[in-house]
């Protein structure tokens, strides 16, 4: 079944828990990977990975650049899984 | 005193090490005299000839927190531990820019390991041929790579001079500390930080060194394995950890009103050209090695009493070094107090120069010499005088200097030379 947007948002914020040690509570839609959560550019490779795993969905590298913000990679995720 | 030819002084150290987790623990257990050496538990150890291993007293876990620690090899880990104790110790309280005392173009690192990032490596093509492709971690490639610890430590502390990594296998450490007082002789820097490191306690590394039979396969004593100079000695012992000292111009340190632990005189260096991994067993590298410390550095052999000698419990190796100090320092030899704190750090590999180095430096500080533990026969072939039982007093008047010794696979070889300020 699906991921809703809301489960999606929770999805990534225990990612970037987990892979950058950023609290789940401070990642929000508007929050950038880079210059809010202390997401690097390599972390930012893991993250996507784990998302892939967690949500059942194919993120290409060149689509990665235009995942800034927990936003862009949520709206991603809801309409690309499958 | 012209810029190519500037006194170099030790104004901080730190230390992570199977004896302690900092420099004055590590440095108390060696007065102690206590063994750093335990049984290596974990499962993959079980089939292996050699389980015993000298494993950092501290975790690095407990010390960086896991978002930094999961991008940083277990090397890189202690040499930043060490390097943080080193910088804190010579007085800096931010790094280099924000600390107004210390220019970031006038700073370097150079921080060395023998074998760099072997765990993140092999941990890797574990994740690659069991879990896929994808997997594998987008950090390994800075993980692995052996210029990583000083990298990291450069970018910890902002150093913008110069960032370096010599590889020499067991003589890195050493290796770098004397690049390190090059860069401030030559004027290219006026602080580096310099030191080994060394994480390589994996089932690979211990079945490559075992299968040719370097290391101790005492695995029912694994405290009275590493016996240097012992009738008894049978290998090396592997240990894990870093040491890393903060090298300053003897000016910019008396501009800050720095603690000045010791001078760091200089460095002799040769290359055996005799084999890949046996020593020279005439010890003539060595000695070449000593020669040319006394020829290109203001040293008097007559100030030298006493030796942190690389002695790792081997056979060979151990003689060939004592019959290189008594060609290279003739008499002299006979003044120089001479220990192997490996008998309880065991052998720190790349890592050893830095632990080493920062013993030799307290050493001539508290002028106390450590002991040598586990010798219970004294090899019958040695006419030198060698610290055993309990640690030594050396002289409380006058200026004296000490030795650090480090040799590696290679057939390098690299004497550093400090001396009481």
């Amino acid at each position: 079944m699906a991921a809703t947007q809301e489960e999606i948002v929770a999805g990534l914020a225990e990612i970037v828990n987990e892979i950058a040690g950023i609290p789940t509570e401070d990642v929000q839609v508007d929050k950038s990977f880079t210059d809010d959560l202390d997401v690097d550019s390599l972390s930012m490779v893991e993250v996507v990975v784990a998302a892939e795993e967690r949500f059942d969905v194919k993120i290409p590298d060149d689509d990665v650049k235009n995942l800034k913000t927990v936003g862009d990679a949520t709206s991603y995720i809801l309409k690309h899984q499958s | 005193m012209n810029a190519t030819n500037r006194t170099v002084v030790v104004t901080g150290i730190g230390a992570t090490t199977p004896l302690g987790g900092d420099s004055a623990s590590t440095w108390e257990a060696m007065l102690a005299g206590q063994s750093g050496v335990s049984s290596l538990d974990q499962d993959w150890a079980a089939e292996l000839p050699v389980r015993i291993a000298a494993q950092a007293a501290v975790d690095p876990s407990e010390i960086i927190p896991r978002p930094q620690a999961r991008k940083l090899d277990r090397s890189a880990q202690f040499a930043l531990i060490a390097a943080r104790e080193a910088w804190a110790d010579a007085g800096f309280t931010a790094k280099a820019g924000e600390d107004p005392s210390v220019d970031p173009d006038r700073l370097g690192t150079v921080i060395a390991s023998g074998i760099g990032g072997v765990t993140t490596l092999l941990g890797q093509y574990d994740v690659l041929k069991e879990k896929g492709v994808r997997r594998v971690s987008p950090h390994t490639v800075p993980m692995l790579m052996p210029n990583g610890p000083s990298a990291n430590v450069g970018l910890e502390v902002n150093a913008r001079a110069g960032v370096h990594t010599p590889v020499s296998a067991c003589a890195s450490g050493s290796e770098a500390i004397g690049y390190a007082i090059e860069m401030i002789r030559t004027g290219r820097a006026d602080i580096v930080v310099a030191g080994g490191t060394e994480a390589a306690i994996h089932p690979l590394p211990i079945a490559a060194f075992g299968n040719m039979m370097a290391m101790s396969k005492s695995n029912d004593d694994p405290q009275g394995a590493s016996r240097p100079w012992d009738t008894a000695r049978n290998g090396f012992v592997m240990g894990e950890g870093a040491g890393v000292i903060v090298l300053e111009s003897a000016e910019h340190a008396a501009k800050r009103g720095a603690r000045v632990y010791a001078e760091a005189v200089g460095q002799g260096v040769s290359a055996d050209s005799h084999d890949i991994v046996q020593p020279e067993p005439s010890g003539n590298g060595i000695a070449k090695a000593l020669r040319n410390l006394l020829d290109s550095n203001d040293l008097d052999p007559a100030e030298i009493v006493h030796v942190n000698a690389h002695a790792t419990s081997t056979p060979q190796g151990d003689l060939a070094e004592l019959k290189a100090l008594r060609k290279a320092f003739g008499d002299d030899t006979d003044h120089m107090a001479i220990s192997s704190t490996k008998s309880m750090t065991g052998h720190l590999l790349g890592g050893a120069g830095g632990v080493e180095s920062v013993a030799t430096i307290l050493a001539l500080y508290h002028r106390v010499a450590p002991q040598t533990i586990n010798i219970e026969n004294l090899d019958p072939e040695i006419d030198v005088d060698i610290i055993r039982d309990e640690p030594r007093k050396l002289p409380v008047e006058g200026r004296i200097a000490a030795l650090n010794d480090s040799f590696g696979f290679g057939g390098h070889n690299v004497v550093l030379a400090f001396r009481s300020v």
